[in-house]
C-alpha cells in the first residue's frame, strides 16, 4: 500500500537540518532579489483554456485533494488500485464558499509549483475562476471520451463547461424537491401542494392551525436559490465566459419573495438557518414542508434532526399554476478538476472518471445524488432499501434531475455571499425581501463588475 | 587587555531579530511597495493601483467600518486599561493584584482566531452561556446578535477580551515604576486616589499610553480575522468584504490582483505611520525625562 494521507498545514517529512537552514536561505534571497528586482509578474495573465498544453507526464504520485465526505471515495479507489502512488489530502472543499483551492491555486501559479493532480470542490462555481487562472484541464479534448460524458444527467456538467469545452465533472446534483412529514400531513389531514398558490395556503392555515409548525426555511445563504431560481428569478443569469444578465427585480423575482414574505409574517417560513444551534433547537423537530437539494434528505432530516425513519417524504417542487414548464433549483452539487499542469493526466483522469461514475462509490457509499446516471439509480434504489423514506423517492428526485432551470448561472462572484450580506440583515431587521430586491440587484451588478463580468440588466 | 568584538554576545541577539525583521518586514513590505506602483505586467503603473482601489465599491464601506471600529476600539481600550491597571495598583497592596493580572492575561493567551471561536459561541442566544442576558437585550437568534450595525460593537469586545489583559500587565508595570516616594507625597499632602490617579499617575503613565496607542491603532487598521471568521460562521452577515484587510485579501485572491490588493496594504501602512508619528510629535515620546 503506498497510500500516504495527511492534512494541509500538517509538517511534511523531516528534512536535514543543515538543508533546511540553507532553503531558508535561499527564500531569504529569493524574496530579497524579487523585492529589489523587477521580477515579471504573473498576475492577469489568464489562460483561454483553448491553447492546453499538457505538462511533461513523468508520472509520479497522484496529489488528492478531497474534502472529509470525499475521503472515503479517494481511499476506496486507493484500495482497488493499490498499483497507484496516492498522497490524498483533506482540505475544507472550498465549504461556505472559503476561496480556499482559488487562494492556494493563484499562489502556485506565482511559484509554478504545488498544483494538485485532482481536487474535489463542494462549489459548482470553480470552473469560473479555474479556467482563467489556467488550472483545470479540459476534459473532453481527449482526455474523457464523450461516450462517457453522455451519462451524466441533463446540463449536469454545464457549471463545468466554457464555450463547449468541460472543465469538471460534477460529483452530484442538488436539485431541489419538496421534503415534507408524512406522518403530521395524514395526521392533519393536509395535501401536499403541488404548486405555490397551495403552498402558500397551506403556509398561512398552518399559522392558524399550528402555529409554530414551519413549512420551509429561508435564513441561509442558499435560500434564493431554494424559492428564486426554482421561481425562474434570473439574478444571474451567465450569458458569456465572462458575461451576465441581472434581473433581480423582474415579475417573476417579485412573485415568489412576495410569497416568502408572506410566510416569513406568518412565522412558517423559518429565518433561521437550518444549520444553527438555533434551528436545531427550537425548530428542527416543527418542520411540515420544507423545499430543499436533494442532499437534504441524508444530511440534514436523517443526520442533524434525527427524524425518524418512515416520516420524511419527497414530492415534486411546487410550480406556479399555469407554467407549463416544470423548474426547480439547486443548491451546490459538488465538482471534480484535474489539473492543467498534471505530470500524470492519465492516472489522473482515470480517477476523476472512477470516482464520479463507479456504483462501488456513488451508488453505494456517496451521500449525495450523484450526477452520472447510472450511478444515480443504483443510489436510488439504495436509499429506497434502507426503508427510511415515508414513499417512493425515486421519481420525484429524477424527475427534479431534469428540471434544474437553466436561467441561473455559476459566475465568479458568490451569489451566496451577495444575498447574506445584502438580503439576510435587513429580513433579521424585519424588512421585506420584496423591498430588498433593488438593493440585491444593485449588489450583484457591483460584483459582477468587480469581477470583470460585462453586466447586462433588465 | 580589549576584546577583539566588544559586545558580540549582545550583538549576537540582536542579529537574529534583525534576519527575522528582513526576512518577515522588511523585504515583504519593500515587495508590496513595488507590487503597489506596478501592474500585472510588472510595468511601472503609478498610482493607478491606489485609484483602482479607491474607485471600488466596497472601498469606502470598508474604510467607514474599519474608522468606526478603531473608535469604538481605541477609546474603550485607552479608558478601560489604564481604569483597571489603575485598580489594579490599588489593590496590589491587598494581594490579589497577581491572582488578577494572572486572570486579565489568560484570554490574550488563547490565538486570535481561537477568541474569536469563543466569542462565536457566546453570542449566540441558543448555546450561549450569557443568554439570558442577551435575550434581555431582545435578541433571539444569532443572525439578530451579529447584526451589521452592531458589529463594530461586538469586534471591540473581542479585541478587548483578546488584547486587553496584555496591556494591562504592561500599565501595571509602568505604574511600579513610578517612585513611591511621589505616590506618597500626594498622599501626604491630602490628595485622594483620584486626585492622585489624575495628577500624577495618569500624566506619569502618558508615554506608555501613547505607546499602546500607536500600536493598537496599527492593529486595529489590520482588521481581518474577526470578521472573516464571523462571515464564515455568521451565513455571511458580515460579508467578506468588511474591512480593508478582507477588500485586500478579496483582491488578491478573487479577483487575481495583486497589485491593487497590495496598494491597499501601502495606505494602511502609511495611515499607520502617519498617525504615530502624529502622536510622537505631540506627546514628546522620544524626549528624554
Amino acid at each position: 500500500m503506498t497510500v500516504k494521507f495527511r492534512a494541509i498545514g500538517a509538517p511534511g517529512p523531516g528534512r536535514p537540518r543543515r538543508r533546511a537552514g540553507l532553503l531558508a536561505l535561499g527564500a531569504l534571497l529569493a524574496l530579497g532579489a524579487a523585492a529589489c528586482g523587477t521580477s515579471s509578474g504573473k498576475a492577469n495573465t489568464p489562460s483561454t483554456g483553448g491553447s492546453f498544453k499538457t505538462a511533461a507526464q513523468t508520472g509520479g504520485t497522484l496529489t488528492v485533494w478531497v474534502d472529509s465526505d470525499r475521503l472515503a471515495a479517494a481511499k476506496l479507489y486507493q484500495k482497488a488500485h493499490p498499483e497507484v502512488k496516492m498522497d490524498i489530502v483533506t482540505y475544507d472543499g472550498d465549504a461556505n464558499g472559503s476561496n480556499y483551492l482559488q487562494t492556494k491555486v493563484s499562489l502556485f501559479n506565482r511559484t509554478s509549483s504545488g498544483w494538485p493532480d485532482v481536487v474535489f470542490s463542494s462549489q459548482n462555481n470553480e470552473t469560473s475562476w479555474a479556467v482563467q487562472a489556467g488550472f483545470a484541464a479540459p476534459l473532453n479534448k481527449g482526455l474523457i471520451p464523450q461516450a462517457t460524458l453522455d451519462g451524466w444527467a441533463t446540463d449536469a456538467n454545464a457549471p463545468c463547461t466554457v464555450d463547449g469545452t468541460v472543465y469538471c465533472l460534477r460529483n452530484d446534483l442538488s436539485q431541489t424537491v419538496l421534503w415534507y412529514n408524512d406522518k403530521l400531513m395524514k395526521q392533519w389531514g393536509y395535501q401536499v401542494p403541488t404548486t405555490w398558490e397551495q403552498y402558500q395556503a397551506l403556509g398561512e392555515k398552518v399559522a392558524a392551525e399550528h402555529p409554530g409548525y414551519l413549512v420551509g426555511a429561508a435564513g441561509d445563504t442558499f435560500a434564493p436559490e431554494i424559492y428564486l431560481w426554482a421561481g425562474k428569478c434570473g439574478a444571474n443569469q451567465i450569458t458569456g465566459p465572462k458575461a451576465v444578465t441581472v434581473d433581480a427585480t423582474s415579475a417573476a423575482c417579485t412573485k415568489m419573495a412576495t410569497l416568502m414574505d408572506t410566510l416569513i409574517k406568518d412565522k412558517t417560513l423559518s429565518t433561521s438557518s437550518v444549520f444553527s444551534s438555533d434551528f436545531d433547537k427550537n425548530e428542527a423537530d416543527k418542520i411540515l414542508m420544507m423545499p430543499g437539494p436533494s442532499w437534504y434528505g441524508g444530511a440534514l432530516f436523517q443526520g442533524t434532526f434525527k427524524t425518524p425513519a418512515g416520516q420524511l417524504g419527497v414530492a415534486p417542487m411546487p410550480q406556479w399554476s399555469g407554467d407549463s414548464s416544470p423548474s426547480v433549483g439547486n443548491v451546490g452539487g459538488g465538482t471534480w478538476l484535474v489539473s492543467a499542469h498534471s505530470k500524470n493526466l492519465k492516472a489522473s483522469t482515470d480517477f476523476v472518471t472512477w470516482v464520479t461514475t463507479s456504483d462501488d462509490y456513488q451508488g453505494k457509499l456517496a451521500p449525495g445524488f450523484p450526477a452520472y446516471t447510472a450511478a444515480a439509480k443504483t443510489w436510488l434504489a439504495a436509499q429506497q432499501s434502507s426503508g427510511y423514506y415515508a414513499d417512493d423517492i425515486t421519481a420525484p428526485l429524477t424527475a427534479a434531475a431534469n428540471q434544474v432551470w437553466a436561467g441561473w448561472g455559476y459566475g465568479q462572484f458568490s451569489q451566496e455571499a451577495v444575498w447574506a450580506a445584502t438580503v439576510t440583515p435587513g429580513v433579521n431587521a424585519g424588512k421585506t425581501i420584496v423591498s430588498l430586491l433593488p438593493a440585491w440587484q444593485d449588489s450583484i451588478v457591483n460584483h459582477a463588475k468587480a469581477d470583470g463580468y460585462q453586466v447586462a440588466t433588465k | 587587555m580589549r576584546a577583539l568584538w566588544p559586545g558580540r554576545a549582545g550583538h549576537g541577539f540582536v542579529a537574529a531579530y534583525v534576519v527575522l525583521l528582513i526576512a518577515f518586514g522588511i523585504v515583504p513590505t519593500c515587495y508590496a511597495v513595488y507590487f503597489a506602483f506596478t501592474d500585472g505586467n510588472a510595468r511601472f503603473s503609478g498610482l493607478s493601483n491606489f485609484s483602482r482601489a479607491a474607485a471600488d465599491f466596497r472601498f469606502v464601506p470598508a474604510v467607514e467600518h474599519v474608522a468606526l471600529y478603531l473608535v469604538f476600539w481605541l477609546v474603550a481600550l485607552v479608558v478601560l486599561v489604564v481604569g483597571l491597571s489603575l485598580l489594579l495598583y490599588e489593590l496590589s497592596a491587598r494581594g490579589v493584584s497577581k491572582a488578577l493580572r494572572f486572570l486579565y492575561y489568560i484570554p490574550g493567551a488563547l490565538a486570535g482566531a481561537a477568541g474569536v471561536m469563543v466569542w462565536l459561541f457566546v453570542l449566540d442566544p441558543s448555546v450561549s452561556p450569557v443568554a439570558f442576558l442577551l435575550r434581555a437585550m431582545g435578541f433571539a437568534t444569532f443572525g439578530q446578535v451579529v447584526a451589521p450595525g452592531h458589529l463594530p460593537v461586538l469586534f471591540t469586545l473581542i479585541a478587548f477580551w483578546t488584547g486587553a489583559g496584555g496591556w494591562i500587565v504592561v500599565m501595571h508595570g509602568a505604574l511600579n515604576n513610578i517612585p513611591r516616594e511621589v505616590i506618597e507625597a500626594a498622599r501626604i499632602d491630602g490628595a485622594s486616589a483620584w486626585q492622585t490617579a489624575r495628577r500624577i499617575q495618569i500624566p506619569m503613565l502618558r508615554k506608555w499610553i501613547v505607546y499602546m496607542v500607536i500600536l493598537t491603532f496599527a492593529g486595529g487598521t489590520q482588521l481581518f480575522v474577526e470578521p472573516q471568521l464571523l462571515a464564515q460562521a455568521s451565513v455571511g452577515v458580515a460579508g467578506r468584504d468588511y474591512s480593508l484587510n478582507q477588500l485586500s485579501y478579496d483582491f488578491a485572491f478573487q479577483n487575481n490582483d495583486v497589485n491593487t490588493a497590495a496598494a491597499i496594504s501601502v495606505e494602511l501602512l502609511l495611515v499607520g505611520l502617519v498617525v504615530a508619528a502624529l502622536f510622537v510629535a505631540r506627546s514628546g515620546f522620544f524626549d528624554a525625562d
